[in-house]
């Protein structure tokens, strides 16, 4: 009798979370459909034809499956993004290589070549981090104007790189933090400076930092339309995303070709998402900072 | 001397970066606060100190305010005022999307990782569904947003609302972006749906922080697996949520980019920031756009700058 009971209450215990598991499963993925729908909506839309791409059967799988819009989206030429794509590529690559390369020895040092007050410096920098850039966009570009640097690009790449200090030193200084002590003071003992120390001890250990690292600051600069929309006044240089923000805002655009632009301008961090996802997430992690 | 010898090569190595944010970031801030106090108003600049375009950005009399919205919404010409009026409005959106846009992502992400907590299988999956917004721009992604929350009527009924009909839910209808009051909330979807992973992985890492040997004591005391959370897993996440709240607000103040891409430079959706880039592009009043700047600026430094000590410090203290 009592056994019985008890096998009961295993049973509907069980019972009871098997329940619970499948509303679980049924919420993660109520959500993740939430989260896909605006790329339901960007393809299906982008693989349209111009006579298909009516409103009403708007969320509907396109009868015929066209690269028109693609097409459009790519070298149209009223809505073309590929010159800004390149213009965009000219951007992030030097940007990208040397905050990465300019964060990785201020790292070192903060972390492992430390000087009376490095905390401190670290503050100082990493406040950088948390402005709004309007704080300094009026003067900044009042700055280029002054200094007769260089105009469109090379005044974008410049300021990512300044902007980007913060984050690239903050996320190789943790790394660094984590290299054995002992690595760094077997070097010092055998008398190696501080250049020598950083490239043959602490650089070949680096690899996992730097990918973190040019992840993130391809993403935000390949993202990026503040800095864009503010410092490059002439429209053959504009990145990707203000040409973007400009074809799409205006309402004579078809919408299948605004979506296909849209895909199109996110494909390169969507790539390097879907390969490169793991170190994506510790570098949002350590923009955290605690986190 | 030979301590020296010892730390100098890397002051000297750091010293580039400590100059150029010294110039770039400190010293464009003073520049800016600077401009603000100027009387730099239509593409020409005097050296001149003015407070005039700070005075247009505090409501003089509250008083006035409430007449001008209530002639804006009945659609009278209001009257003319010393108080900017569109930057109260823009104070009122910034207002409504920060707090659904901080509420929402904040719950959205907290709830996510409660349910990725203890093992699920397709974690990675599901993981990587959630965070991907995080990878796409807010101009690509405003493009798609600004059509899902098309509130063209009838016919041209496109997005949510057209779903909304096609599903029986037509009720839920609505103006979206463009409603007069709730427009900002509206425009804080997305911000939501972009962040909510993010915050989803902070928690995340939080949740699995807590000491498995904690939650085994508290279970071995006979503590129901709710309680287990309440009492011990919770309390250990109220770094997380400082954390989160930080990134969460300070996105929140300076918001931008989503802003420009689903409504455009109109007064309905806009917001602080917005307004800066019309006064200075269109406007040429660069006085008023650098004191906007300021007070961004002002907002995000209360929020980050505790934060920021506190961290340093308890990183310090471990």
């Amino acid at each position: 009798m009592t056994t019985v009971a008890l096998d009961h209450g295993v049973k509907l215990r069980r019972r009871r979370r098997t329940r619970a598991q499948v509303v679980k499963y049924l919420a993660l993925a109520f959500v993740a459909l939430v989260v896909l729908l605006p790329v339901y909506v960007l393809l299906v839309a982008s693989f349209k034809s111009g006579t298909e791409a009516d409103p009403s059967r708007a969320w509907a799988l396109p009868e015929v499956w066209s690269l028109d819009a693609w097409r459009e989206a790519w070298n149209g030429e009223q809505y073309g993004l590929f010159p800004y794509l390149k213009n965009s590529l000219k951007l992030v690559i030097p940007a990208t290589l040397l905050s990465t390369m300019l964060g990785s020895l201020n790292g070192f040092v903060l972390s492992r070549w430390r000087f009376p007050g490095a905390d401190l410096v670290f503050l100082f920098l990493l406040f950088g981090m948390f402005i709004p850039y309007q704080a300094v966009m009026i003067p900044l570009t009042q700055i280029f104007l002054e200094v007769d640097f260089p105009e469109g690009l090379p005044r974008l790449v410049f300021a990512h790189i300044v902007y980007g200090i913060p984050i690239t030193t903050l996320i190789f200084r943790s790394y660094y933090a984590t290299i054995p002590e002992d690595l760094i003071e077997a070097a010092r003992m055998d008398r190696a400076g501080m250049l020598r120390t950083y490239w043959s001890v602490v650089l070949p250990v680096s690899a996992p930092a730097f990918v973190v690292t040019a992840i993130w600051q391809f993403t935000s600069i390949w993202n990026d339309f503040l800095f864009a929309v503010f410092i490059v006044d002439d429209p053959a240089q504009w990145p990707v995303t203000v040409a973007l923000n400009n074809t799409t805002g205006s309402f004579v655009t078809p919408y299948n070709v605004q979506m296909a632009a849209a895909l199109l301008a996110s494909l390169p961090t969507l790539i390097v998402y879907i390969l490169l996802g793991r170190y994506f997430m510790r570098g949002l992690m350590a923009g955290a900072l605690k986190g | 001397m030979r301590k020296i010898r010892r730390w100098g090569p890397g002051l000297l190595l750091v010293s580039p970066s400590i100059l150029l944010v010294s110039v770039f970031v400190y010293g464009l801030i003073g520049w800016n606060v600077k401009v603000s106090f100027s009387d730099w108003r239509q593409a020409q600049e005097t050296s001149g100190f003015d407070t005039g375009a700070y005075g247009e950005l505090f409501p003089g009399d509250a008083g006035q305010t409430d007449d001008f919205l209530r002639a804006v919404g009945t659609g009278d010409q209001p009257d003319s005022l010393s108080t900017d009026p569109a930057w109260i409005i823009d104070l009122h959106h910034a207002l409504l999307f920060t707090v659904v846009f901080v509420l929402g992502a904040l719950l959205m992400g907290a709830f996510l990782a409660f349910l990725l907590d203890k093992g699920v299988k397709g974690e990675g999956f599901f993981r990587a569904v959630y965070l991907f917004p995080m990878a796409v721009s807010f101009i690509a992604a405003g493009v798609v947003w600004r059509w899902l929350m098309n509130p063209a009527p009838g016919d041209r009924s496109t997005g949510f609302n057209l779903l909304f009909d096609k599903l029986g839910i037509g009720f839920l209808r609505n103006e979206w972006y463009l409603g007069l009051d709730w427009g900002a909330a509206a425009l804080a979807i997305p911000a939501v749906w972009a962040l909510s992973g993010y915050i989803m992985a902070l928690y995340l890492a939080g949740f699995r922080g807590v000491p498995e040997e904690l939650r085994e004591a508290a279970r071995m005391d006979g503590a129901s697996e709710w309680r287990v959370y309440r009492h011990v897993v919770f309390p250990h996440l109220r770094p997380v949520t400082l954390s989160a709240l930080i990134i969460l607000g300070h996105i929140s103040i300076k918001v931008f980019d989503l802003i420009v891409a689903i409504g455009g430079k109109q007064l309905i959706t806009e917001t602080p920031a917005v307004r800066m880039w019309i006064l200075i592009y269109d406007a040429r009043d660069y006085a008023k756009g650098a004191a906007i700047a300021t007070l961004l600026l002002l907002g995000i430094s209360v929020l980050v700058i505790p934060y920021l000590v506190y961290t340093v410090r308890s990183e310090r203290e471990a």
